[in-house]
């Protein structure tokens, strides 16, 4: 199947042109965090401090890989649910973020932030860790480096295999994919 | 009465905990196949592509298939004439699993207080051991590293028995719907209906050890699984909730008696890495 090469940060013009549906190959810089690190972000949000990052056009995979081999960059990599971190995310697209990656459903005040601040949530397959690693070329620790696995890291990635599910005007793949599957089929 | 050691335990759970993590048992990869070919949508074609290859990675490369390593969960059925010497069945293996798990570079995911979430300082452990007695003198330990996307979406609801049959496959279809693409599908669909509040739940995991395309001795519940298979299939949430007929690789059902005025019904859903080992000593 094709794919558009993306670069991260995602440039406004090339994000806004991004449709739901559509494949998509990331090359660049992405950042990790899951659970442990979007509560601390967020407590730092709530005390007026920085984000240990500066966000703003950045974006956040949703990942807590499995630790190295020797002579690995990284070790498993696949995305997490992110409907876990729904709570902290419309404070984080409110400074700047524009991209997420990882898997599964948004709620609805997260897709209402993404409309509002034109951004995009990208799917990667989940369980395919193995593979996605071999995308990775780089990583590097940025914060929270005592969460183990759960710590935010800076990662330079190669044609990172993912799909745009929910575009920049909110069209949302999970439902349109399903849909247009059903309804080719009932005509069948 | 056959003496089973300690040592002897810690060393085939360590192993189990790898094997699981980085060889996709063949009975998954041979549905990936199957699936492949009856798959009606392109990118569920190319996501059940993605799974081969990356099954094929994890294999030849002994790396894990997916980050989440999972929770280790053991049936282990233990013969009365059986015993085990050197200390007890479950420190055995704990010890088995933190080793398997460490030396493996699989990722330690237990926290030790679920409200405080501090982690637990046993790399990966404690684990969850059901021990079931069973006649002989030989010990078969059931391994899963059972991811948590899946965990998350499953379900527990006591039906009316009025609900009946209709009542399953509605609970069964909508639980399956509401997960979508979160639990990683396509999905193993473990059921357990009858028995009480937890004892259900314990089936539906249950089920889910029996590999992929065995069905039910009872030919009420193989027709069953069958058909839920086709009506779960038809929902269109596909490969990773992508769209596409691929939905469920899978769905086993296990019953036991109940209380006449209840209908336990849980739904304990696994993703596509489905890994499950088993050992007999």
């Amino acid at each position: 199947m094709s794919a558009t090469k993306v670069t991260s940060p995602i440039e406004e013009n090339i994000l806004k042109n991004l449709e739901a549906g559509e494949r998509v190959l990331i090359s660049g810089t992405i950042y990790t965090a899951r659970d442990a690190a979007h509560k601390r972000m967020s407590e730092a949000l709530e005390k007026g401090e920085d984000l240990p990052f500066d966000i703003k056009g950045q974006t956040i995979y949703y990942v807590g890989p499995t630790p190295a081999k020797p002579g690995q960059i990284i070790g498993s990599a696949g995305p997490t649910t992110s409907g876990r971190m729904d709570k902290y995310t419309p404070s984080l697209l409110d400074r700047g973020l524009k991209g997420m990656i990882g898997k599964g459903y948004r709620s609805q005040e997260v897709i209402d932030s993404m409309k509002k601040n034109k951004a995009v949530y990208f799917a990667a397959i989940g369980g395919s860790g193995a593979l996605i690693t071999r995308s990775i070329k780089a990583m590097e620790v940025i914060a929270y480096e005592d969460l183990g696995p759960e710590a935010i890291y800076k990662l330079t990635v190669e044609d990172f295999p993912a799909v745009v599910i929910i575009d920049s005007n909110g069209a949302d793949w999970y439902q349109l994919g399903k849909q247009q599957f059903n309804d080719q089929h009932t005509r069948q | 009465m056959k003496i089973i050691t300690y040592g002897e335990i810690v060393e085939q759970v360590a192993k189990m905990c790898q094997e699981a993590n980085f060889d996709l048992g063949q009975d998954v990869v041979e549905a990936f196949q199957t699936a492949l070919k009856s798959e009606n949508s392109e990118i569920g074609k190319d996501i059940l592509e993605q799974l081969i290859q990356n099954a094929d990675i994890a294999k030849s490369e002994r790396v894990p298939m997916c980050q989440d390593t999972g929770v280790s969960v053991f049936i282990v059925e233990i013969g009365q004439e059986c015993q085990v010497s050197g200390g007890s069945i479950y420190d055995a293996i704990n010890e088995g699993v933190k080793k398997g798990y460490e030396e493996g570079y699989l990722r330690h995911s237990i926290v030790d207080h679920p409200i405080t979430r501090e982690k637990s300082k046993g790399y990966n452990t404690p684990s969850i051991i059901h021990i079931e007695m069973i006649p002989g003198d030989e010990m078969i330990i059931h391994m899963s590293a059972k991811g948590c996307g899946s965990e998350n979406m499953s379900s527990l609801k006591m039906l009316k028995p009025s609900d009946g049959l209709q009542g399953i496959k509605k609970y069964i279809l909508e639980t399956v719907a509401k997960a979508g693409p979160n639990a990683c599908p396509p999905l193993v669909v473990g059921v357990g209906i009858g028995g009480n509040f937890e004892r259900c739940a314990y089936l539906a995991k249950k089920s889910l050890f029996r590999p992929i395309g065995h069905r039910s001795e009872r030919p009420e519940l193989a027709q069953l699984e069958n058909e839920l298979m086709e009506e779960i299939n038809k929902l269109g949430i596909g490969p990773q909730g992508m769209g596409g007929n691929t939905t469920a690789l899978d769905v086993k059902i296990e019953i036991e008696p109940c209380h006449i005025a209840a209908l336990p019904v849980a739904i304990n859903l696994n993703c596509h890495a489905s890994r499950h080992k088993e050992v007999r000593l």
